[in-house]
């Protein structure tokens, strides 16, 4: 497996603020490897040092072995998609697109026909001499890519470039930009808050929060095996108590929420023992519903309430639950064959789930 | 409805009206009929067409036309090469209080009158000046160096004069280039000459030619810094009016040089604006 | 339109006249030189006469222009020189004529009403009665500009690149004089007077490398004398005694060909709305002791009679040492200019101006 980016010990500081803090990690040819954390984490500090807007304060960034640390932004092999696009607006489409040829020093023939087939590949055949504001947002985001596309860049940086774009579009460039990114065959390295961005379209996946990574890994490994706290409930929905840990058995444990709920969960072999303080997890789709206890009899955490809200949103529809005693609130997915369509605020209803799908970690500060 | 609707648009455009007729086009109407006079005894007068003939059968009064104009050119161009890098550090470099305060020192200048500002080169340029003297002590020179009354002293007048007018057009337009557009600029491979020249400039351009134009007229239509720094070579066009009206008192040759000067100078920045491929709307809008 | 709204000042100023003050009070709009109404002179007349003064400094062409482009109205009395009165008049009717028997004559040096009334009559109306008077010639500095005895000495190698005038017409003048020609004599004829400016024009282009530069104002002038930058200037004798005060070194010199003499006089504008009170301030400032206090504040004596006994014994010490007898005998006093004759000499100060 041949690496494209590397960044080693990546720190930076501004004044007594450390914003990226001795970050490591690769990024191999081909891949795209996702950025993700809330706002002000450190994930743009990180792109902008690799564009070479920034300089780290310590730690090394290589392309293809090669360290870039000491290089201009205008000569490093690395290409940036901006979060507003930065398509410049004095030039037309081609202009934009020939761009960074020119600058290259590219003959003009030569750049009159790249720029024609970097349209024709983006489906925008035909369009080079149209000004950028008469461009829809979809063509905008495929015009900023083939702006830089056309350099044959080793890495191709991209800062949130859908944030600006309406839901529906979105969804739909989240997909088209996973196509373009198989059909350059080029490294993409994408940053973003929005999970669902992130899981859609990446190899690989960062989570990334105060200044560190917290996980590195497939969406898949995120979502169902989240390494942190922090990854557990930034990465898809979640319920979520805190408690303390009453039994340990084996990989199984007992904890008794700070409301007095008793549930199973599992540590998934990180160190917690008996008398600790912790946090379970559990995602509303790990959790069934019933009608009767003895429908749910083969989980270990069962518990019968009463039905406070019902959320609906087509496949994602959920309900509230609230349990007997009155303790807590459980967010739990309504099943998607219907059966349960007809449940209204207080109805009476069973749920549970297996203590494997309760995620604990130890509590903060513990 | 409608009546009241006509009404308020009526009142609300009034005062324009008013503005537009009674202090500029009466008085210009005005103006040009008198610049049609021409005095033929005692408080007789003919239409005719003498005074421009004037403007032009005397070479004193087209060389002192062109000079001003060169001169105010050369200002111009002067004023935006000294404007464009401050205004890029108050609109792209400099931050937050930095960025105030510097605004504010294009700004002081102008707390005080035209003739104080002027008076303020005087004492520094003066042959018993505080250069003068600076130069002295320093040892530069043994003798007293006089720098006023020159056209280098009127150029540094019109110069500071003028800086404010050429670096807010430019502080706007340049604050309304995104951070992002420049970076995108050197990522994609520019050099720092290249993103001026491909992406700042071309986005500054309006701001650059409204700058340029306001900087143009108010050069052409000085009259207290070109005379005062100028001393006894200023020949400036405006003065030539002044003194025709208040002087002369020949208001007929007065009003014929101001109409001139409203057609040239107009002419002058569309010649400019068709030579830059630049237009009015794009430029004011 | 302008007549409406001459009417509705007028009414306005009725009104504020009626509304203001005992009965006769006016307010009286001064256009005057500076110093010639002193802060003094004004709060004394208000409490005398009731009247309310209210004083505009300017210069004789600012005079005219102002007049001119309200067809003599603004203001209820202005105080432009008496060579400047009867040809403004012809041109743009400008002024009325004084009403003589409101006019306490008793107040006035002779002499000098008589030659002022003359020179300022047209269509057998008198259009100005003399206030101040003074003249124009050198001012040096005795230390090292002594060798300067008349305008022409100015551009000499001595003093070169030390000497400053005023581009305007005493300049054209005096040089004139300075040059053996005689101006004067030559108002009427415009031939004549067009061949004596351009032989002026000749000589003031070859002196101009001489020049510093060409000075402005009264204030400007002080400054290029005091720093030593000019060491000989054509200037009013006043200035030179100002200058005197400070650097005993420096002061007025008439110069051999002799110095202009100017006199300022008092002249009601066309369309004046305060006559009574003009008149009133006319024969006010006209008593001995005021006219002194004006001339200690403007530096210059006046055309009242007796008013030289009040003044300041510095003052008459520094007028005696600039004009010795002959010296005053000798003074040129400006006779009225002709309508027209400015073309010519702006023609040529234009020129000298554009020389290199």
């Amino acid at each position: 497996m041949t690496v494209d980016l590397e960044c080693l010990n990546l720190t930076k500081r501004f004044g007594s603020m450390t914003a990226v803090d001795n970050v490591s990690f690769d990024v191999p040819r081909g891949s795209f490897f996702s950025i993700l954390g809330p706002s002000g984490c450190g994930k743009t500090t990180i792109m902008r040092m690799i564009a070479g807007f920034l300089s780290p304060s310590s730690g090394d960034i290589q392309i293809r072995g090669r360290s870039i640390v000491d290089t201009p932004p205008n000569k490093r092999p690395v290409n940036m998609v901006f979060q507003h696009l930065a398509l410049f607006p004095m030039m037309n489409v081609a202009d934009n697109i020939g761009y960074g040829l020119r600058r290259a020093g590219m003959a003009k023939s030569e750049i009159a026909r790249q720029v024609d087939a970097a349209l024709e590949r983006i489906g925008l055949a035909g369009i080079g001499r149209r000004k950028i504001d008469e461009l829809s947002g979809g063509q905008k985001q495929r015009v900023a890519i083939a702006r830089c596309m056309v350099l044959e860049p080793d890495v191709l940086l991209l800062d949130e470039p859908l944030g600006a774009l309406d839901l529906k579009l979105r969804e739909h460039m989240k997909v088209e930009l996973k196509s373009l990114q198989a059909a350059f065959d080029t490294t993409f390295v994408y940053i973003t808050h929005d999970q669902s961005e992130a899981l859609v379209m990446s190899d690989r996946i960062a989570v990334m929060n105060h200044g560190r990574f917290e996980q590195v890994g497939a969406g898949r490994d995120l979502y169902y095996r989240p390494g942190t706290a922090f990854v557990a409930a930034f990465v898809g929905d979640t319920n979520r108590w805190s408690g303390r840990i009453e039994r340990v058995a084996g990989a199984q444990l007992e904890l008794r929420t700070d409301s007095g709920l008793l549930m199973r969960g599992a540590a998934h072999g990180r160190p917690l023992a008996a008398g600790d303080r912790a946090d379970v997890f559990v995602r509303p789709e790990a959790i069934r519903i019933a009608r009767t206890a003895d429908d749910l009899a083969h989980f270990d955490n069962r518990i019968a309430g009463r039905v406070t809200s019902t959320l609906f949103n087509g496949a994602a529809s959920r309900i509230l639950v609230q349990d007997r005693a009155g303790n807590e609130e459980i967010e739990v997915n309504l099943p998607q064959s219907g059966e349960f369509a007809a449940l209204t605020r207080g109805s009476e209803i069973h749920i549970g789930w297996s203590g494997d799908q309760g995620n604990c970690f130890a509590a903060p500060g513990s | 409805m409608r009546t009241q609707a006509r009404l308020g648009l009526f009142l609300l455009l009034t005062p324009l009206v008013l503005w537009l007729s009674l202090l500029i086009f009466i008085p210009h109407v005005d103006m040009f009929l008198v610049s049609l006079r021409e005095r033929v005894g005692v408080g007789e007068y003919r239409l005719s067409l003498a005074n421009y003939l004037t403007f032009i059968n005397e070479p004193l009064y087209l060389r002192t036309f062109l000079r001003t104009a060169v001169m105010s050119v050369i200002a111009t161009v002067i004023t935006l090469m000294i404007a464009f890098p401050v205004s890029y550090y108050i609109a792209k470099i400099a931050r937050g209080r930095t960025r105030s305060a510097l605004f504010l020192l294009c700004l002081v200048p102008f707390w005080v009158s035209e003739l104080v500002r002027t008076f303020g080169w005087m004492i520094l340029l003066r042959e018993t000046g505080l250069i003068s003297n600076l130069l002295q002590f320093v040892g530069l020179t043994d003798a007293p160096v006089e720098m006023l009354y020159n056209d280098a002293a009127i150029m540094v007048g019109l110069v500071y004069t003028s800086m404010l007018f050429m670096v807010v057009p430019l502080v706007t337009t340049l604050e309304s280039l995104p951070d992002e557009v420049i970076e995108a600029g050197y990522d994609l491979g520019g050099s720092g000459v290249a993103v001026m020249r491909e992406i700042v400039i071309p986005h500054a351009m309006p701001g650059i030619v409204s700058g340029s134009i306001i900087v143009f007229m108010l050069s052409l239509g000085n009259y207290l810094t070109p005379t005062m720094l100028g001393g006894k070579d200023s020949l400036w066009f405006t003065e030539l009016i002044y003194s025709q009206f208040i002087v002369r008192f020949n208001w007929e040759l007065g009003a014929a040089f101001g109409f001139l000067l409203l057609g040239l100078s107009s002419a002058i920045v569309w010649g400019m604006l068709k030579l830059t491929g630049q237009s009015l709307e794009k430029s004011m809008g | 339109m302008k007549a409406s709204t001459t009417l509705s000042v007028s009414a306005l100023s009725l009104s504020i006249a009626l509304l203001s003050g005992p009965a006769g009070a006016e307010t009286l709009r001064l256009l005057t030189w500076g110093g010639y109404a002193p802060e003094d002179v004004v709060a004394l007349f208000e409490e005398q006469t009731g009247h309310t003064v209210e004083v505009t400094r300017s210069n004789n062409e600012e005079m005219i222009a102002k007049l001119r482009a309200t067809g003599g109205g603004g203001f209820d009395l202005v105080q432009p020189s008496q060579d400047r009165i009867a040809g403004p008049q012809e041109e743009f009717g400008i002024y009325k004529p004084i009403d003589m028997s409101k006019i306490d004559t008793s107040l006035f040096i002779p002499s000098m009403l008589a030659a002022t009334q003359a020179n300022t009559t047209v269509g057998g109306e008198v259009y100005g009665v003399p206030h101040v008077w003074g003249t124009s010639g050198l001012v040096l500095d005795t230390a090292q500009a002594d060798m300067v005895a008349d305008y022409t000495d100015l551009c000499s190698d001595a003093v070169a690149g030390r000497v400053s005038y005023r581009l305007k017409r005493p300049t054209l003048i005096g040089f004139a004089f300075a040059m053996g020609l005689d101006p004067f004599a030559a108002y009427g004829d415009e031939a004549a007077y067009t061949d004596i400016m351009s032989q002026v024009e000749e000589r003031l282009i070859d002196c101009k490398p001489n020049v510093k530069t060409y000075w402005g104002g009264g204030d400007e002038l002080m400054g290029l004398m005091r720093s030593g930058e000019v060491v000989a200037s054509m200037a009013w004798d006043t200035g030179g005694w100002k200058l005197n005060a400070d650097n005993p070194d420096i002061t007025f010199v008439a110069p051999a060909s002799g110095a202009l003499g100017w006199v300022d006089t008092f002249a009601l504008p066309a369309r004046g709305q305060a006559d009574d009170a003009a008149y009133d301030w006319i024969n006010f400032v006209m008593q001995p002791e005021i006219a002194a206090m004006i001339t200690a504040a403007a530096g210059n004596f006046t055309a009242s009679d007796g008013a030289a006994a009040f003044a300041d014994d510095a003052l008459k010490a520094r007028y005696e040492a600039s004009f010795p007898p002959e010296a005053i005998d000798n003074i040129k006093w400006y006779p009225p200019v002709p309508a027209g004759l400015e073309v010519i000499e702006g023609g040529v100060l234009d020129r000298v101006k554009a020389a290199n």
